[in-house]
């Protein structure tokens, strides 16, 4: 029987937080990468929608639907990671490799788009960084066709599991009241039947003009949380299905010379191309003095960043809510009274990833 | 409440005498209290039936050393009834100690903790008050401005002594940090000019 857990994190504390004021907006970006390792680009988002707010620029609408499309990405990466893993420290061991195989085709879309399969650097204030390389939005579209057939296999092997429901029904149970109390967000929050969204609630980039529903848990239990996550990952892929329908060629960041860097080609031929590239690059653009706070539907909960800036091309302050942190904190409350060997459910369940937590 | 300016007026009256200043902007409502004032600002933020901001988002602090007051303590609400953000702000001095808010919002305790850890702020009747994210018997607080980015100490483990053992830092070649400013932006008149500027595009 459990009586306390006292949690003692900071082991992979870097301090990003501080190195963040000591960069320039442009340099800040992949920090962001390395707090929720296994979602990159939703960390990005929150950065890059506090700076455009500061900036009150505007983001071209292609470039809204590639960073939509590749948040939900980010959340199918998160979702098939945390139901896998879960899975697996409850006893399955299947999941996680049949999981794993689609996160590494996700990953090849980060590449494809990005350059890198894990540390993206894809978001910029103002936009995307660079256009979507040619044949990777066919491929994304039949990535969501055969993808369901997965999330079915997955289902197949869990939802109705003997051992899996045995382990996972009435375990760690958060009330409503609880849940607010706690400070607890995303699937910790609507499991518990709070109906509670950001991307519908305070909506942002272009997830006003989607459709999509929000999957709400009746129990609260650890069981529930599986099954919202479950369902999120099939409206994540009718999501991208959408964007991918509505999607027009067009510029994919802001057109403003003193936010965006020009085109490679451009520096070659044109004096003030080459002026804004150096500058853009040396000193970085400058932010006037404002204070804000953005929130995201990160896969994890609401993933938030409270900017201060003061005019300089460098953030006075930046401090980043993890929605982890609330999490893991409930872990006395949620698991006092249950056996040890419920620990790992009900760790599992909280969707804990390190790098968000101790920053 | 429907709107933030009717969420703003409510606060304005229910809570004249603790309310120093409010302002909105960016959708958001910022609020300035006393120091004193804020188990009360938080109680009756949580419980009232119009505001409801039933959720502590975040607890952190702005330093700005060069002022007098020089911690600027910094609250985050969330209201899911009204869809409503709410952020409360007070300034304190270096070495005073602030009200915890864990008996309101037990979710307070590891934030309360973090502010402690990286700005060395204490709190009144917190449970727990312990370092939490930086290494056990780690001095100093480093999210203040004054701490250098690089830190005092660095850890590795000594081949002679065949242990973990933590020593003054020791740079190769020091942080480098320059200074951009255009000479021809930088000129006072050519400052002025700009923000002339860009008053006369608000106008358009």
């Amino acid at each position: 029987m459990v009586e306390k857990a006292d949690p003692h994190i900071g082991l992979l504390h870097r301090g990003t937080e501080k190195l963040i004021e000591n960069k320039t907006y442009m340099q800040a970006v992949p920090y962001f990468d390395r707090l929720d390792y296994v979602a990159p680009m939703n960390q990005e988002h929150a950065f890059a929608l506090a700076v455009e707010k500061i900036l009150k620029i505007d983001v071209p609408i292609r470039a809204q639907y590639i960073r939509v499309i590749f948040c939900e990405i980010g959340r199918i990466l998160s979702h098939i990671l945390n139901v896998t893993t879960q899975a697996l420290d409850v006893g399955a061991l299947t999941p996680s490799l049949w999981g794993f195989e689609e996160r590494e085709t996700l990953m090849t879309f980060y590449e494809r788009a990005s350059g890198s399969r894990l540390h993206a650097n894809y978001f910029r204030a103002g936009g995307v960084h660079q256009d979507l390389p040619k044949g990777l939005e066919e491929d994304i579209a039949k990535f969501c066709e055969t993808f369901p057939k997965i999330i079915n296999d997955l289902e197949s092997l869990l939802t109705d599991n003997r051992i899996f429901k045995q382990r996972n029904v009435d375990i760690g149970v958060v009330t409503k009241e609880d849940a607010l109390d706690y400070s607890f967000s995303g699937v910790m929050i609507r499991g518990s039947g709070v109906p509670w969204d950001l991307r519908k609630s305070q909506p942002y980039d272009c997830y006003e003009s989607l459709d999509f529903k929000i999957p709400v848990g009746k129990n609260g239990d650890c069981y529930d949380r599986y099954l919202c996550r479950i369902e999120e990952m099939k409206e994540s892929v009718s999501i991208i299905k959408q964007c991918l329908a509505k999607m027009e060629k067009g510029p994919i960041k802001s057109l403003d010379g003193k936010i965006s860097p020009p085109p490679k080609a451009e520096i070659k031929q044109s004096m003030e191309a080459l002026i804004h590239h150096f500058k853009l690059f040396t000193e970085g653009y400058r932010v006037p003095k404002d204070e804000i706070y953005t929130a995201v539907e990160a896969p994890k909960g609401e993933f938030g960043v409270y900017l201060i800036s003061d005019g300089s091309s460098k953030p006075y302050k930046c401090k980043i809510r993890a929605p982890g942190f609330s999490h893991l904190q409930s872990m006395d409350y949620l698991i006092k009274g249950h056996m040890l060997a419920d620990v790992p459910a009900v760790l599992g369940s909280l969707d804990i990833v390190f790098g968000e937590v101790d920053r | 409440m429907k709107s933030l300016e009717d969420l703003e007026k409510k606060i304005n009256s229910e809570l004249t005498t603790k309310i120093n200043n409010t302002e909105i902007k960016h959708n958001q409502i910022y609020i300035e209290i006393d120091k004193e004032d804020m188990v009360d600002v938080a109680i009756f933020l949580k419980t009232n039936q119009d505001t409801k901001f039933r959720q502590l988002i975040d607890i952190t602090v702005v330093d700005y050393p060069e002022q007098n007051q020089r911690f600027e303590v910094v609250y985050l609400f969330l209201s899911h009834e009204f869809n409503q953000r709410l952020i409360v702000k007070y300034l304190i001095a270096e070495n005073e100690v602030i009200p915890s808010l864990t008996s309101i919002f037990p979710s307070a305790n590891w934030m309360e903790r973090e502010v402690f850890d990286m700005y060395g702020v204490s709190f009144k009747d917190h449970p727990d008050l312990r370092r939490i994210l930086t290494d056990y018997g780690f001095e100093g607080h480093p999210l203040r401005k004054d701490f250098p980015l690089t830190g005092h100490s660095e850890v590795r483990y000594s081949e002679e002594q065949k242990k973990v053992i933590s020593e003054p830092v020791k740079l190769e070649q020091n942080y480098r940090n320059f200074d951009y400013e255009s000479p021809w932006e930088g000129t006072k008149y050519i400052k002025e000019e700009i923000q002339n500027n860009d008053k006369k595009k608000l106008k358009i």
